[in-house]
């Protein structure tokens, strides 16, 4: 129960055991994913034919290493365009609702945090389709209207943007949010009682304090952008994203390539989020 | 003077967030409403009714998928729940300062990496030629290759895989604001660990299995790439078959309303789930 | 044995924590219904002992014995004691009926006699009808009181208490102090009362152990703790006390005398200090044991007189006090009676202090040195 309740020696045993278990299951497909990367045969399985780096700097086929190919290659520049994007504007966006939600008082204020919060509950692949129909009979309506043609609302990589971009600026609102509730706003007056206009205040004094916050949720949007899925299935056009290319080449059989892109994803990754974390940590004390 | 700049100022911050919800959620949605009662009775020529709706439940592959995926989704969740809530429990009861931060961060790391490849991970593990699989053979347990892809527990150990996070984190959160001494004055008074379990520590991380499961639920209810390279061309998903309709057959009306169903299926799980625990949505989504 | 069994008792009991020794060889019985206190500062192991007797703490060595039977190695749900937490650990998930009835749910007892009597704990406690109610819904003393209550309707041997009103308002502390007592007295079961308020300690005890590093100092009764205090610990811990470093120039039987370090002769009437010639001493002095005069002519031929100057009135209302600084330079605080003699006493009055050699309390100083 707790440490300081006396448990039979077997029960803890047993405790151990299943917590050991669990984590040996948590860590097992993504540790085969990065051995196989450097398993010297053209599959990635059993048995083990060696070690090579062939899968990330291989020129020759059919050893064609991650670092010379170009569709890989082409996909990881796509995602990371739209990660900026999505990760900019939801930035903003969260900003300015964090603000709205902690500093004003209006009528229907709860409805609209409700609202803000919807994003989280609609299953991705809905998020998807109802922006790819209203966004199509938009263009559609338009086309027909104006006898334009209006490709930024045909599925491409705007559409992608937008569709990440609407549930992932609830993520920033909240993080951002919740750093901005904790700020004393005895800090601001002071700075206006000292001069300050209230913009100057807001720049010079609240934006710093909530800077982690704003980094932290950019370094989550990005992520989150990186390895969304669902939604950019159903918005994507002919430049695909990285997950949507690797997607595709699972389905066609698959090749220690992935294996190498994978582990670069892994760390990459892991190491955005412990950034991300340490930003969190950061704001924890004041 | 001053009332209107700051009546400006709050216009300026309601801009951003009325055209994000309603050019991105709430138009959307009335749009695929709209599409989703639409008949096509001929080239462009559409009538208002509820026909998709109809073939939905006329045609039983549809309707059965669908029931699949629901009692599949629950079935996930309440796994998630029985494997998670022991590790959260240790996380938080039993482990201490540094220990417990390393624990909660490997718990994190798997999933700030892309589903696709712990998917991936997964499919290397269970294949014909898959480890799982040489290690049986090199073992003597099998005499020859094991297929342990594309069925039904594949599918389960990935969607608990990629959901279990969502059910470890809340549950460490509330059991950490347990305090000690109440499991001890359950002890003091004579209670056995199995009463303790049922009458304080359960009641008390309530909240935090709720908002486990509601979202363990969604993202089970929502996935596509598990089902879809865990279970096979014939893993019959949901939101497998709105891709089908809307990519493939190109059939968007009933693509609308499959989406629409299962829109209105994982609302239904949320509003129940919160009823039942008295919580509100933003108490139990606000502070994830 | 012939006496009456002890309902706790402790025989060399210890604890420590690798290199640290929490509880050194502790030795005491608490006889059946009495109130036993256990007062020392924080850190200074009552802690540990209290969890030890209540079973979440194993000692390293010694025995416990409840109604003389030994406790070791028995895990807390089994042991004869309840306890009454720090900050009470009420279930905020039941409402009080089910926090009472925990203990009872647990034995199996049956649903009609639980409730039963947990209505009847409840209206001993003076909180009858609450059953329903949330633990949020009480005050404060309220939860005192359930929090009691769950533990008596159990009728154990010992009720442990944590230093239960250390969350409460000072107001409110002063009942509970008063109300505890009475509540001990009329369920006639064994307290163990850990705190590190003195006052706690000496209104509601039976017997009062005062403890210091993980021993104990003294055990007696609230008087001879204060009163006759065993060592220089416990005279400058309980009450308050003027202290002062001394050397001994002087033994005549009982009769001490010693000179402080500011030059001070005092004559000290104390039989065992154990004292001689030339060691370094600590004394201690109550406020309420010196007496102001005003006038050389009252003072006669005592012993123990100073001149002196008021150096600050400290208005407390019944606890008032000056501080008197002698001609010889040191700081002396006496109580003001509260008889209205001294009402008109101000900063830079004329005094003298004197007081009856009994009344000092004189230790010898560890190691000689300071």
């Amino acid at each position: 129960m707790i440490p300081t309740i006396p448990q039979p020696a077997f029960t803890k045993w047993c405790y151990r055991a299943y917590v050991t278990i669990f984590f040996i299951y948590l860590a097992l497909p993504l540790t085969v994913v990065c051995v196989f990367a450097f398993n010297n045969s053209v599959f990635p399985s059993l048995p083990w034919e060696g070690f090579t780096l062939a899968w990330f700097f291989g020129s020759e086929a059919p050893y064609i290493g991650v670092f010379n190919e170009r569709s890989i290659l082409r996909s990881i520049g796509t995602s990371a365009f739209v990660a900026v994007w999505v990760s900019g504007l939801a930035v903003v966006v969260g900003t300015c609702n964090a603000f709205l939600f902690v500093r004003h008082e209006f009528r229907g204020k709860a409805i609209l945090y409700m609202l803000m919060l919807m994003p989280l509950i609609i299953p991705g692949v809905i998020l998807g389709i109802s922006i790819l129909v209203f966004s199509s009979s938009a263009a559609n309506m338009l086309e027909d209207a104006t006898g334009m043609w209006f490709d930024g609302l045909r599925p491409g990589l705007p559409l992608v943007i937008l569709g990440q971009f609407s549930f992932i600026t609830t993520f920033a609102t909240l993080v951002i949010s919740a750093r901005l509730q904790k700020f004393d706003p005895s800090l601001e007056e002071a700075a206006l009682n000292l001069g300050a206009s209230k913009l100057g205040a807001i720049r010079q004094i609240t934006l710093p304090f909530l800077l982690p916050a704003i980094v932290a949720s950019a370094v989550v949007s990005i992520l989150m952008s990186f390895e969304n899925f669902n939604t950019t299935l159903m918005l994507v056009g002919s430049d695909s994203p990285l997950t949507i290319t690797m997607f595709d080449k699972l389905k066609q059989g698959s090749t220690p390539v992935l294996n190498a892109v994978s582990l670069l994803l892994i760390i990459v990754s892991a190491a955005l989020g412990l950034m991300s974390l340490l930003f969190q940590k950061r704001q924890a004390p004041s | 003077m001053k009332s209107d700049a700051s009546r400006l100022g709050f216009y300026l911050l309601f801009a951003p967030i009325l055209l994000w919800l309603v050019v991105l959620i709430i138009l959307p949605h009335i749009g695929l409403f709209i599409v989703s009662i639409s008949e096509k009775v001929g080239p462009r020529q559409y009538e208002t009714g509820f026909g998709n709706y109809a073939a939905f439940f006329g045609e039983p592959l549809y309707w059965r998928t669908f029931a699949r995926t629901a009692i599949m989704s629950i079935a996930a969740t309440a796994l998630t729940l029985v494997l998670g809530f022991p590790i959260a429990y240790y996380i938080a009861k039993l482990t201490r300062g540094r220990t417990k931060t390393t624990l909660f961060l490997m718990c994190m790391i798997p999933f700030w990496v892309s589903e696709l490849v712990r998917t991936f991970g997964w499919m290397i593990l269970l294949r014909e030629t898959g480890v799982f699989s040489n290690a049986l053979q090199s073992l003597g347990l099998v005499s020859g290759p094991v297929e342990m892809l594309y069925n039904d527990a594949a599918i389960m150990v990935g969607l608990v895989y990629t959901s279990i996070l969502f059910m470890v984190v809340p549950l460490v959160t509330t059991l950490d604001s347990l305090d000690d001494s109440l499991i001890e004055a359950g002890y003091d008074l004579g209670g056995s660990s199995t009463s303790i379990m049922r009458e304080i520590v359960i009641p008390h991380a309530m909240p935090g299995i709720v908002s486990g499961c509601i979202v363990v639920f969604m993202l089970s209810l929502g996935n596509y790439l598990t089902p879809i390279l865990l279970g096979g061309k014939d893993s019959l998903w949901f939101t497998g078959m709105i891709y089908t309709q809307f990519i493939t057959r190109f059939n968007w009306e009933l693509g609308s309303a499959f989406g629409f169903l299962l829109l209105g299926l994982s609302s239904l799980v949320v509003f129940l789930g919160l009823k039942l625990s008295g919580q509100t949505l933003s108490q139990t989504m606000g502070r994830s | 044995m012939t006496d009456i069994q002890p309902d706790l008792e402790c025989r060399d009991l210890a604890k420590s924590f690798d290199d640290f020794q929490a509880v050194d060889r502790v030795n005491f019985e608490v006889p059946k219904g009495s109130f036993f206190s256990i007062l020392g500062p924080s850190g200074c192991g009552k802690t540990t002992l209290l969890r030890m007797i209540s079973g979440f703490q194993s000692p390293t060595s010694g025995d416990l014995r409840i109604k003389g039977r030994s406790m070791i190695g028995v895990p807390p749900n089994k042991r004869p004691v309840s306890m009454v937490f720090q900050h009470l650990a009420l279930f905020p998930t039941m409402n009080i009926g089910d926090n009472v009835g925990f203990g009872l749910r647990q034995r199996g007892v049956g649903k009609a006699e639980i409730r039963k009597r947990v209505d009847e704990v409840l209206e001993r406690v003076g909180l009858p009808g609450v059953s329903a109610r949330r633990v949020d819904q009480l005050s404060g003393g309220q939860k005192q009181r359930v929090a009691i209550a769950r533990c008596m309707v159990l009728e154990p041997d010992v009720l442990l208490l944590d230093e239960p009103l250390g969350a409460l308002d000072l107001k409110l502390r002063e009942h509970m102090k008063v109300e505890l007592k009475s509540l001990q007295a009329a369920f006639n079961t064994t307290f163990v009362y850990i705190t590190h308020d003195q006052s706690e300690a000496l209104v509601m005890s039976d017997n009062i152990a005062v403890m210091n590093n993980g021993r104990f100092e003294q055990v007696g009764t609230p008087h001879d703790v204060y009163h006759r205090p065993g060592t220089a610990f416990v005279a400058g811990f309980v009450g308050d006390a003027n202290s002062f470093n001394a050397k001994v120039t002087a033994v005549n039987g009982a009769n001490i005398s010693v000179a402080t370090d500011a030059g001070v002769e005092m004559k000290i009437e104390a039989a065992d200090a154990g004292l001689s010639v030339g060691q370094n001493a600590q004394v201690f002095l109550r406020p309420e044991a010196i007496k102001l005069v005003s006038s050389a002519a009252d003072i006669g031929d005592s012993v123990n007189v100073s001149a002196g100057v008021v150096d600050s009135v400290l208005f407390n209302g019944a606890n008032s006090s000056v501080t008197v600084r002698s001609t010889t330079g040191g700081l002396l605080k006496v109580a003001l009676p509260q008889t209205g003699d001294y009402t008109a006493l101000q900063k830079g009055d004329e005094v003298f202090t004197r007081w009856h050699p009994k009344q000092a309390r004189c230790f010898q100083l560890a190691g000689g040195a300071r």
